[in-house]
């Protein structure tokens, strides 16, 4: 089941990436190809415990509203600019933001969704997931909600896509510390990973929304920073290792994902 | 015996907490008076929020308070921590409603002195929120016009930034507006300026000259009321407004606003263009009584003189 929400999500992000040089998308996108596994993960895991948390995601967001059960026609349109999109083509690739999966949009300033997850979680004591970068973590303001959500014992998580990168900016050169002792400073139960999915339901599986929880997910984002592109060439990503674990049934899987979204695509582009 | 308008607001705010399950919050509330009497002393258990000293993270935890329909009132105890504190409630809660259709109504009040606190703490600082969009804006300095507001913020689902003033606790006065004869000059003030306008206004009135005023405390959206209009029309010397904020903000945009529509020449005082500080030297307050009285004297001999050379 995992496999599947990254397999939807990669495919996803493949048509994404032709259609932005097709020139057929005309604003920035923030491809998430690569990370899937870790918003994947944890939407399978809530899923299984019948959870249905509040999610602040920031710009780069296609994969955590998929894996979490955003419509993908609704995502499509979103893309084009239409009114049919998950925010009604006021969005972007950004913004996005779904009622019905209960995602909040992102207005750019990279990590204020921690303040205002923080915020919404302490006000309605509801399950809630903040996703952020490894660069996004760095701002002040975010660290001042982890310090928070362990102060008021908030049933909140904090999930780390950490794929290195602030834009292009690696993180030795940008601090010595690492997000998980920082958070565990703040005394929050704080982990970090590889974004293996075993490795994330063994750590998250018992407390997750129970106490504030912190994880650092090590991650590989496969193209650029905004835009369809590639910096160099990623090895050993996440999906194909599993696939590679799970044999010849995930590949079918695959495929079968693949021209569902190729298709719907298609059909969505014709109604332009 | 009519009330204070501290009182007011703080049986609002216990009106908000126990009937409307509101919260509250802020720094340091439960101390230093409780933000100069206006807060029901109450805590956590009851919706008073103590937020530490974050301001930045703390604008955004509110807004995250506001996105869920708390309708929290964040109480931000000096203007000056506006800088910190505005930054996700302008960019996200201000435009949550229009972009993603999720409306994150906030009841923000900002208390303003008058003179010092250092470099960023005295007086108003509304004009970094007044140009953003999705954002409404007040400064209300009695009762019946705080109570207006707060109806008006439970019927709408808006950001409302309420600029207070902590002279204005003690009012228990309502103000007029004074635009029936024709007029000399019409004073605009806002915000604790509008005391000494009251004042300078009467001891103009009693020298012989003709002075009308009019209270601004609806800001944002500002609307120019048709009487407004005709009375500024016709007066022989135009405008002169009054605030506690510093000129080049929203005193001029206002100014530029009511000269678009009347054609009328509107002057303006607000804080000097200095720096403020927390001594005598760096000491900048708003115009008093003094300053306006001797300001509407100026702009109508000088205009007196123009008309007689030309
Ligand atoms: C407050 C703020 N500072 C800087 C930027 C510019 N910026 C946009 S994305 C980005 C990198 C963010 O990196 P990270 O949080 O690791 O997320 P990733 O892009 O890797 O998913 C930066 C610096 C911004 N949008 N907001």
């Amino acid at each position: 089941m995992t496999f599947k929400k990254a397999s939807l999500c990669r495919h996803f992000e493949n048509e994404v990436y032709k259609r932005v040089q097709e020139k057929k998308i005309n604003f920035p996108v923030y491809l998430s190809a690569g990370q899937e596994y870790v918003p994947s993960s944890i939407a399978q895991l809530v899923h299984n415990k019948k959870i249905k948390p509040m999610l602040f995601g920031q710009h780069r967001g296609h994969s955590i509203y998929l894996s979490f059960g955003g419509d993908v026609t609704q995502l499509i349109d979103e893309l084009l600019g239409m009114k049919s999109g998950c925010t009604r083509g006021m969005g972007g690739s950004l913004s996005i933001s779904s009622k019905k999966i209960n995602m909040f949009g992102h207005e750019g300033l990279m990590g204020s969704n921690a303040c205002m997850g923080v915020g919404a979680c302490f006000s309605s004591s509801k399950p809630t997931i903040v996703f952020l970068g490894d660069a996004s973590v760095e701002e002040d303001y975010v660290l001042a909600s982890l310090s928070w959500a362990a102060k008021k014992e908030l049933p909140i998580l904090f999930v780390v896509e950490d794929n290195n990168y602030a834009v292009l900016t690696k993180k030795e050169d940008r601090r010595d510390w690492k997000a998980k002792d920082v958070a565990k400073a703040f005394k929050l139960d704080s982990y970090d990973t590889q974004d293996n999915p075993e490795n994330i339901f063994k750590i998250l599986k018992k407390n997750i929304f129970k106490k504030p929880i912190f994880i650092n997910v090590h991650t590989k984002r496969l193209y650029w920073h905004a835009g369809a592109g590639e910096d160099e060439k990623v090895f050993g990503d996440r999906l194909g290792k599993e696939m590679k674990y799970l044999g010849k049934r995930a590949v079918e899987i695959d495929n079968k994902i693949k021209n569902r979204i190729k298709k719907l695509w298609q059909q969505r582009l014709e109604k332009l | 015996m009519a009330t204070a308008l501290r009182e007011t607001i703080k049986n609002i705010t216990f009106k908000h907490l126990k009937k409307f399950k509101g919260q509250v919050f802020g720094q340091n509330l439960t101390g230093v008076g409780w933000v100069a009497g206006t807060l029901p002393e109450l805590y956590e258990k009851d919706g008073v929020i103590e937020l530490p000293l974050a301001d930045v993270a703390n604008g955004g935890m509110v807004t995250g308070s506001a996105l869920v329909g708390r309708r929290p009132f964040y109480i931000i105890r000096y203007q000056g921590y506006n800088w910190l504190n505005c930054i996700f409630i302008a960019n996200y809660a201000c435009k949550s409603k229009e972009i993603w259709d999720k409306p994150a109504p906030m009841f923000i009040r900002g208390l303003s002195n008058e003179g010092g606190l250092g470099p960023v703490s005295t007086s108003s600082h509304i004009s970094i929120f007044y140009k953003m969009p999705g954002i409404k804006i007040f400064s209300p300095m009695s009762n019946k016009e705080y109570l207006k507001i707060y109806k008006k913020f439970m019927q709408e689902d808006e950001v409302f930034y309420i600029s207070e003033h902590r002279k204005s606790y003690e009012n228990k006065l309502e103000f007029k507006n004074t635009i029936k004869k024709a007029l000399d000059i019409i004073l605009m003030p806002i915000s604790v300026t509008r005391f000494e306008a009251e004042k300078a206004k009467n001891h103009l009135n009693k020298l012989g000259y003709r002075v009308g005023i009019i209270h601004l405390f609806e800001l944002k959206p500002f609307v120019l009321k048709k009487k407004w209009i005709n009375a500024i029309k016709k007066s022989k010397y135009g405008v002169l407004m009054t605030d506690n904020d510093y000129v080049d903000g929203i005193l001029r945009t206002l100014a530029h606003k009511i000269n678009e529509k009347t054609d009328q020449t509107v002057n303006v005082m607000g804080l000097k263009d200095k720096s403020a500080g927390y001594t005598v030297k760096t000491s900048n307050f708003p115009p008093s009584a003094l300053d306006i009285i001797n300001k509407v004297r100026v702009i109508i001999s000088k205009k007196r003189r123009k008309k007689k050379n030309g």
